[in-house]
């Protein structure tokens, strides 16, 4: 059995923090449905064949050499913690965390790349990198999927491409998304004018964790929407071609920034690190506001003690489940944000102290 | 001279549209008769009353057809579908082509995979073992068990090996 209260202290992939352009792209995701041949979709089965279907992956997933260790782990005997720490960590879906019945999750030990059993698909791969590196990524989820398919049938029509339970996810399964921090355009109004232009070339931007979520702390995710009649190669340059140019518009609006406003966005930065520093209570709401500032103050170079990575960890441990494993016990609302507080005035005073 | 439709009295308003492989729609109306649905105000013929009862007429037909659409393999109805949004198996595709088709044209506005295709591939096509599932349920029906055993295995064989 892996160890949690250790993951815990460490960072995952995507929020590494050190990948291409990370002054703006925070982390690019792959993720591809498939369903396997003889089964109906999950939705559809009885509890005797998820159960089945569960048993005949984990045998897959445990039982051949992968080339690279994999962790599985059966989700629905995971208590609710545990399964809100991986949601946390992107290594479940909402979905897989809520719902019940048999469902598993396969992850390498880097949290690179994962497999989710019985989500809406029968299989959900995943592969999640730091920074912009969308090419990487496809050959991560690529050649896992090669693999996944030398040990199982999967179902395929020549017309449709892979069979998924959703219309919408037919063809290649594929949604790629680049999670970006977009404070500048945020500031300067001109956050809807770049969507707009996103939408009218098909590309949808969602918050933070994914479908249905609130933009929080000014992170967009922009994925593509049609999966079907355009190859994977066609679908990610759409991409890749886009990503750049917002890139460039945010950098612009963070120079704009310090042109016409630098004292008071100096002014923000300060409180907003100074409040991270000092507060005896914080809610998640405001912390994330409060990270969304800090970083673009280190992207500005306002900040000099505090870097990219760190901050990504400080948001990472200090999300509910995590806040738990840290602390090793349950906690109300309000001790939640005692803990969050304490934590962080605890990791920056460090910081503080050092220098 | 053809009956008003709606009331018996003499026709004066004639629409006819000729329609593959079925009867033409035809509808005669007196004057009185086509100023009580819209169709004709003043004199002028009204082209959005006419295209509504188009879309009523056949697109009301088109829906019933698609209503009565279920899977052989997995028993889901289009109508099933169509309310929650998810599908019950990949036989689906298949059997909710009539439905499917504009969906996927008006999300994808394509119709037709490109991309990656798996190397390994069942070699049972859907029509063979919709036809072995369609024995399957008639062996059952007439309780012939060892017939119902042997289809039931292979069914699962040409399902995962091809």
């Amino acid at each position: 059995m892996m160890n949690f209260d250790e993951l815990a202290r460490s960072p995952g992939e995507w929020l590494r923090g050190t990948g291409p352009e990370s002054d703006v792209v925070v982390s690019s995701r792959i993720r591809l449905a498939r369903n396997i041949v003889n089964f109906p979709f999950t939705n559809r089965a009885s509890a005797m064949q998820r159960g089945e279907l569960e048993s005949l992956i984990r045998d897959r997933f445990t039982k051949s050499d992968w080339g690279f260790e994999f962790n599985y782990l059966t989700v629905h005997t995971l208590s609710p913690v545990d399964r809100e720490f991986l949601r946390e960590r992107q290594l479940l879906s909402r979905e897989l965390a809520g719902t019940e019945g048999p469902r598993g999750v396969a992850f390498e030990v880097q949290e690179t790349r994962s497999v989710m059993v019985n989500e809406e698909d029968h299989l959900r791969l995943q592969v999640l990198r730091s920074g912009f590196q969308l090419d990487e990524a496809w050959q991560d989820i690529d050649g896992l999927d090669d693999k996944v398919e030398e040990r199982i049938t999967y179902a395929f029509s020549d017309e449709f491409g892979y069979l998924t339970a959703c219309p919408t996810n037919v063809g290649t399964g594929m949604r790629a998304s680049v999670m970006l921090h977009l404070p500048a355009l945020q500031f300067t109004k001109q956050l809807e004018k770049v969507f707009r232009a996103l939408q009218k070339i098909n590309l949808a931007v969602r918050g933070l964790y994914g479908e249905g979520t609130r933009a929080s702390g000014d992170f967009y995710q922009i994925s593509n929407q049609v999966t079907l009649g355009k190859d994977e190669g066609t679908i990610l340059k759409e991409i890749r071609e886009v990503i750049p140019q917002i890139i460039h518009y945010e950098r612009e609006a963070r120079k704009a920034l310090m042109q016409q406003y630098q004292p008071l966005v100096q002014d923000k930065v300060s409180r907003a690190y100074g409040t991270l520093k000092a507060a005896t209570m914080m809610s998640a709401d405001e912390m994330m506001d409060l990270l969304s500032t800090v970083r673009l103050g280190i992207a500005l170079e306002m900040i000099d003690d505090l870097t990219i990575p760190l901050l990504n960890m400080l948001f990472l441990q200090t999300q509910p489940s995590h806040l738990i494993k840290l602390t090793g016990r349950t906690l109300t609302n309000e001790e939640h944000n005692v803990e969050r507080a304490t934590y962080l005035r605890h990791k920056l005073g460090e910081l503080s102290n050092k220098n | 001279m053809k009956p008003c439709q709606s009331c018996g009295q003499p026709s004066s308003v004639h629409l006819c549209h000729p329609s593959s492989g079925q009867e033409p729609f035809e509808l005669h109306l007196c004057t009185n008769c086509a100023e009580k649905q819209n169709l004709l105000v003043g004199k002028d013929l009204q082209i959005s009353a006419i295209v509504q009862i188009m879309v009523n007429k056949f697109g009301g037909e088109a829906a019933e057809n698609l209503a009565r659409l279920t899977c052989p393999a997995c028993g889901l109805h289009y109508t099933e579908f169509r309310s929650q949004g998810r599908l019950g198996c990949p036989h689906d595709y298949e059997a909710f082509r009539t439905g499917l088709m504009p969906l996927l044209e008006r999300i994808h506005r394509k119709t037709v995979h490109v991309g990656k295709r798996p190397k390994q591939r069942p070699k049972a096509t859907f029509a063979d073992v919709l036809e072995l599932r369609q024995q399957l349920r008639e062996a059952i029906n007439q309780e012939a068990y060892e017939r119902a055993a042997q289809l039931r295995d292979l069914i699962r064989q040409k399902e995962t090996n091809g």
